[in-house]
Order: structure tokens, then sequence, then C-alpha cells
């Protein structure tokens, strides 16, 4: 006799033990530790702390080995496990200025005071493959500057609003706290925090995408890498207790401030504008491209006819999440047998009543 | 917390409070999507998130929970979202219909009917029935408020000039109550009937587009239709090959690669009860082996009968008097 076609719980525990079996590869090769994947594979931890919006070296990168280096894979993971963790409250904003700089960079001035500073950064590097990390090599001595840096870099495009050339950043009338996307549903219009928080954990390849699209053609925003920072800033907490502000840490985040120009209105005279990128670690390419999209979304406020795909904050905020959007592709593999049956019976009658040159007809329930 | 680590249910319970809040206000006015702080869940958004988080919400410690998709308990997401809460809630379950407290589904109604006291709950993709019609949030909110689905119905109006019927055969629009225009959830239009005064409370959740929505029991349910097309509902011409159901939604499967194939429930556990109370389809009829034989002909029943409806069968007739079904 027919059984209908099950999956049942022992060949999804056989499915889950294969995946283990998988995981592990070749046991004759000793295994990555979470350790060597935090150490040395920085830059995808820092993604999946990114988009798995929670700042955990150790749980970032076991969620890498979790998942066999699937990024995306890693980043639900880490969400799932955000979900449970309890709320304690909210730090106080992050002040970027005093930042520990260990990469600093401008586009737009040849010498800002502080100087440039490289960093450690693929960008100058020739890119053919290092055959010596086959083997495995030394640790590299790094020369020590001659004099640190100063402990207060100022932002370089903050020197163009001395002379007003560039847009204030001020917080909106009377500030009021931003919206906590982990905990409210993404509403519209959404304001710019909210737009900015949605980027933040935003998918990477996405913004890029939709960034690029901007430099071609789709809603340009004439854009200048003002500066791009990358280093330790304090995070800093307000116990109620207390009263005043303590530090309980530093986090890594590369910010990027973008300088578009803006061709004026009638109220305003021609002034640069700004797009914003942040993210948790080393994520240049992130914040870059996240800083692109930031300004294109905010052509409404600037009077700009919204017509590309960048500049549509529905279309963007509503399909940059990569849990989101990975869950419901994927989800079509899940059975439709019940819909599938729907529509095969509705292109049967139709072909049927094609056949026969009769309207089709459904008899009424 | 429970030995396993979690919250009971896996929720915390303010995430849970939330929830509740959020489905209050969704029984209080019916079909309404309500936007609620929809959290990631350890499975995929896709894959029932909404219905888990609801589950989550309303299940007790002595609850029995029914899962099924595509009518069956024993497909892979319903085994694994069973799996689920018997993990971190620890609440009894079953697969029969009338036994379950709390029912969780994806694109079925059970064929048993309903009684008072049961909560179904149904994983919804996509709340918004007019997203395909317009794609803005902004824009369909602004039409749920007015009332205004003049959209919904030029469609199914330019589906008749074109094949001269409505050509939605799942997730097929319905009013609540007379007022909101409400995705009843991807079940086929077969299902929409008993959603009309069902004496269950039904919930709906979407995970992803974190929104909950709700049906409270004996609300009024109207399929979207014409005077002149009243809705109507899938029929087959042969009855379950394994139960001789002729009232159930049948799936079709294939037998062999030379055109054989076989109808039968995709309510696995109506099926199976039917089978046990000692029903026969076709397929028992004929002899092992001859399986596609058994199909067209030898049924016992009159050929496009249709299938049996409720009394009250819920056909709108767009607020131009009623029924006349």
């Amino acid at each position: 006799m027919y059984v209908a076609v099950k999956g049942g719980e022992t060949a999804i525990l056989n499915a889950g033990t294969l995946l283990a079996q998988a995981r592990r590869g070749d046991p004759a090769v000793s295994e990555v530790s979470v350790a060597q994947i935090a150490g040395q594979l920085r830059l995808g931890v820092a993604r999946v702390m990114a988009e798995g919006s929670l700042y955990d070296e150790e749980l970032a990168a076991l969620a890498l080995k979790q998942a066999a280096g699937d990024q995306v894979e890693a980043i639900f993971l880490l969400r799932a496990y955000r979900t449970t963790l309890p709320r304690f409250g909210y730090s106080q904003p992050l002040d970027t200025a005093r930042m520990a700089v260990r990469r600093r960079i401008s586009a737009t001035f040849k010498e800002l005071p502080g100087g440039q500073v490289l960093g450690p950064t693929y960008d100058y590097t020739q890119r053919l493959l290092d055959f010596s990390l086959l083997a495995g090599g030394e640790a590299p001595v790094v020369a020590e500057a001659a004099q640190p840096l100063p402990e207060h870099l100022p932002r370089g495009i903050d020197l163009l609003g001395e002379e007003g050339l560039i847009e204030p950043e001020l917080p909106p009338p009377g500030d009021p706290a931003p919206a906590d996307l982990s905990r409210e549903p993404l509403s519209f219009p959404a304001g710019r925090a909210t737009r900015l928080q949605n980027l933040a954990r935003g998918d990477e390849g996405f913004l890029l995408a939709l960034g690029y699209s901007t430099q071609r053609g789709y809603s340009h925003t004439h854009p200048f890498a003002g500066e791009i920072r990358m280093g330790e800033v304090a995070l800093e907490v307000v116990p109620e207790e207390l009263g005043f502000a303590i530090q309980i840490g530093e986090i890594t985040v590369t910010e990027c401030q973008m300088v578009n120009q803006f061709a004026g209105s009638s109220t305003t005279p021609p002034q640069f504008t700004r797009g914003y990128g942040l993210a948790f670690g080393e994520a240049e390419r992130k914040t870059m491209a996240m800083a692109l999209v930031d300004r294109a979304l905010r052509c409404a406020e600037l009077g700009e006819e919204p017509a590309a795909p960048a500049q549509q904050a529905e279309f963007v905020l509503s399909h940059s999440d990569n849990v989101e959007a990975g869950g419901f592709v994927q989800h079509l593999k899940l059975p439709h047998y019940v819909d599938f049956q729907s529509e095969l019976e509705l292109v049967r009658r139709m072909r049927a009543a094609i056949a026969s040159a009769q309207p089709a007809q459904e008899q009424t329930a | 917390m429970s030995a396993t680590g979690y919250n009971f249910a896996y929720l915390d319970p303010q995430t849970k409070r939330m929830i509740r809040r959020a489905l209050l206000k969704a029984v209080a006015i019916p079909g309404y999507q309500v936007p609620f702080g929809s959290r990631e869940m350890p499975l995929p958004y896709g894959w029932g998130t909404g219905g888990i988080q609801v589950t989550a919400s309303v299940l007790g410690r002595d609850d029995v929970l029914k899962v099924i998709d595509q009518g069956s308990d024993d497909t892979v997401n319903a085994v694994n979202i069973r799996r689920f809460f018997a993990r971190t809630a620890d609440v009894a379950t079953t697969d029969r219909t009338a036994e379950a407290t709390v029912i969780q589904t994806r694109h079925r109604i059970p064929e048993a009917p309903l009684a008072e006291g049961q909560i179904m709950v149904y994983q919804v993709p996509e709340p918004e029935p007019m997203r395909r019609l317009e794609p803005r949030e902004a824009v369909t909110r602004t039409l749920h408020a007015l009332a205004d689905y003049g959209f919904m119905h030029v469609k199914l109006y330019e589906d008749i000039a074109r094949y001269g019927h409505i050509a939605t055969t799942y997730d097929y629009p319905v009013m609540v109550n007379g007022r909101y225009l409400m995705s009843p959830s991807p079940i086929p239009k077969f299902d929409n009937p008993k959603l009309h005064r069902s004496p269950a409370l039904q919930l709906f959740g979407a995970g992803r587009e974190k929104r909950v929505y709700a049906v409270p029991p004996y609300t009024r349910v109207e399929s979207l239709d014409f005077e002149d097309h009243p809705f109507s509902v899938q029929r087959w011409d042969e009855p379950c090959a394994l139960c001789g159901a002729d009232d159930s939604f049948l799936d079709e499967v294939v037998l062999d690669d030379a055109g054989g194939r076989m109808f039968v429930c995709s309510d696995s556990e109506y099926c199976a009860s039917r089978q046990h109370a000692g029903h026969t389809g076709p397929a028992h009829r004929a002899q092992r082996g001859s399986l596609a034989a058994a199909r067209a002909g030898e049924v016992g029943i009159e050929q496009g009968k249709p299938v049996p409806a409720s009394n009250d069968t819920a056909s709108a007739r767009l607020g131009r008097g009623p029924a006349s079904s």
C-alpha cells in the first residue's frame, strides 16, 4: 500500500548527523578551533557580528564554525541566539572622534590633521596568491611608529562644516530616542535613524550592489569618500543607580562619511551633503556601500525625485535583511503540494476548456 | 527556564506578553494586520516563524499540540516544528484533530470540524492580500484604513474577462466581518468555507513580515466573488484512493512514469481515521500492484459530483444581497 511521501523524525535526525560529519571533514586533519577562527578569519567574524547584530567574537566564530564557513547561515545562528538574550539597556552614543584609530583615510583632502593612516589594508597589495601561506609562516614583525597618533582625531569632513560648505549633522528636533528595529517592526515612512539601523545589519552583498547601482546612473549622488576610519571606540552606559556614564568595554567599528554634491534649492544655497555608514569590525566595503545607499535614500528630504531602486526606501529596507531573505527564498524547498495541486487542477480545467472551446465552468459550492 | 536552558516554549515572558497584546488587538479588530516585534527564531523565516511565535505565546503546559503541513502531520516541516515544541515546552502532541487544543498549520485546515476552545494557528508567508497588486506597505495600509478594495475586485474581474472565471486557487482573498480584506494564508480555496463562522479561534502569524491577525470564533468570513460568478471550490472526479472520501482535499500522487497516478487525502489523519473505521477506496479494492488500473472509471461515485460544502458557505456578494448558492 502506498504511503504518502513523509520525512520522518529519523530522516531528520540522520540528516543532522550527516551534516555534522560533513562539517567536520576529514578526521585525519586536525579540527579548526573557535579561537583560530576568531583570530585568523577576523573579517569573516566581523561580518557575522555586524549582520548578526551581536558583538561577540567568540560566538560569531563559533557560528562560523558550526555553519562550515557559510556567512549567511552563521549570521542566522547568531541572530537566533541574540533573540534569547535579556536587554539591559542602551549605551551612550559612540564618539568616533575619540576612536583609537588604526586606519583613517580621506579621498577628499591630500593632507589633514593627524594625517592619513593606512593601517591593515588589502588596498595596495597585489592580488597574487601567496603560496608561502600553504606552508604556514612566521608571524611578521611590525615596526612601531616614532610617535603615537593623537587621542582626538577630528573627522576630516567636519573641516568643511566650519565654512558652511557641508550640511550640519544635527539630531532631529527634540532628539527623540531612535526606534529599535530588533524590538519593533519596521514601518514606513522610516526615519533616517531607522534606515541606518536597517542598513547596518543589512546584507553586504545587497548593499554593495545597490551602492554600485547609484554609481552607474541609477540615482547618481556624486560621492567622494570624505573619510573612512576604523579602530576601537569606548562603549559607555549610564546605570540608573549611578547617574553618570561608565565605560563597559570597547568595540571595533568602521565608519564611512561620504561627501555628496547638492545643487541647492530655493531655500538652501549649494552645499555638500552626507551619506553615512557604520558597522562592527573591519568592514570598509560594507560601510562605503551603506553610505552610498543612505545618501540615495535621503532623496525625499533633499527634494530629489525617487526613481532608482536605491532611492526607494520600502524596496531597500524590506529586502536588505539576509536572514529574512535567505529564509523566504529557501522556503520554496518546503512542500507545496496543496497549492500546486490547486494550480494543476486549474490549468487542466483551463486547457480542457480551450480544447472544447467552451468557457471553463466550475461547480459552484 | 526548563531543563533545556531555554524558556518554556522558547520565547522569554516579555516577548510572549508583547505578542499576546498584539493578538488581543488582532482579536478585537478581526482581519486587521497588527504589527508586532517579530523575533528571530531558531527556524528560518518563511518556514513558519510567525506561527511558531503565536503558538509559543498561547501555549500552556496542559495544551495538546497538533502540527500539520500540507494537511499532513508527517511532512518534514511539521515534524520539525512539533519536535521544537516537544523539546522546548514539553507539551503533549497529537495527530488527532479532535484531541488537539492548539493546531499549527501550513497550507491546510483539517477536514474534521473544529470545536469551541480549539485554537488554529496559521503560518502566513505574506499577510497583505494586495501585496502583488501594490508592493508598497504605506499604500496598502491606507487602502485598508479606507476599506478601499477596488484593486482586488478589479483583479478578480480581469480574471473573469480573460479566463471566464476567477483564476485564484489558493490564498483566495476573504472579507472578515464585512470590514477587512484578509489573506487566509496559502490554504486552497477549498478550505475557505471552513473559515466562516468557525467555532475555533483562528490566529495568523507572519514572522518575516512582522504581522499577526485573527478571526475570532463565529466571525463572518466571506470569499470575494461576484453575483454572476459565485465563489466555488475545487472538486475531483474520483474519491480518495485509500479511504474513499469524496469530501476532502486530494493530493495527486504520481505512481510511475507512464501516467499512473492516484488521488489521496491531503489530511493524513482524516484519511487514516476513516480507514481505521473501515472505509476503503478504489486502491484497496484493486489488487496490490495495479493501482494505476484502479484509477478512473471503477470509482463508486458519481462522476463530477460537487464537493459537499457547508450549508453556511461563505459567498460574499460584495454587499449586494444574500448568497444564492
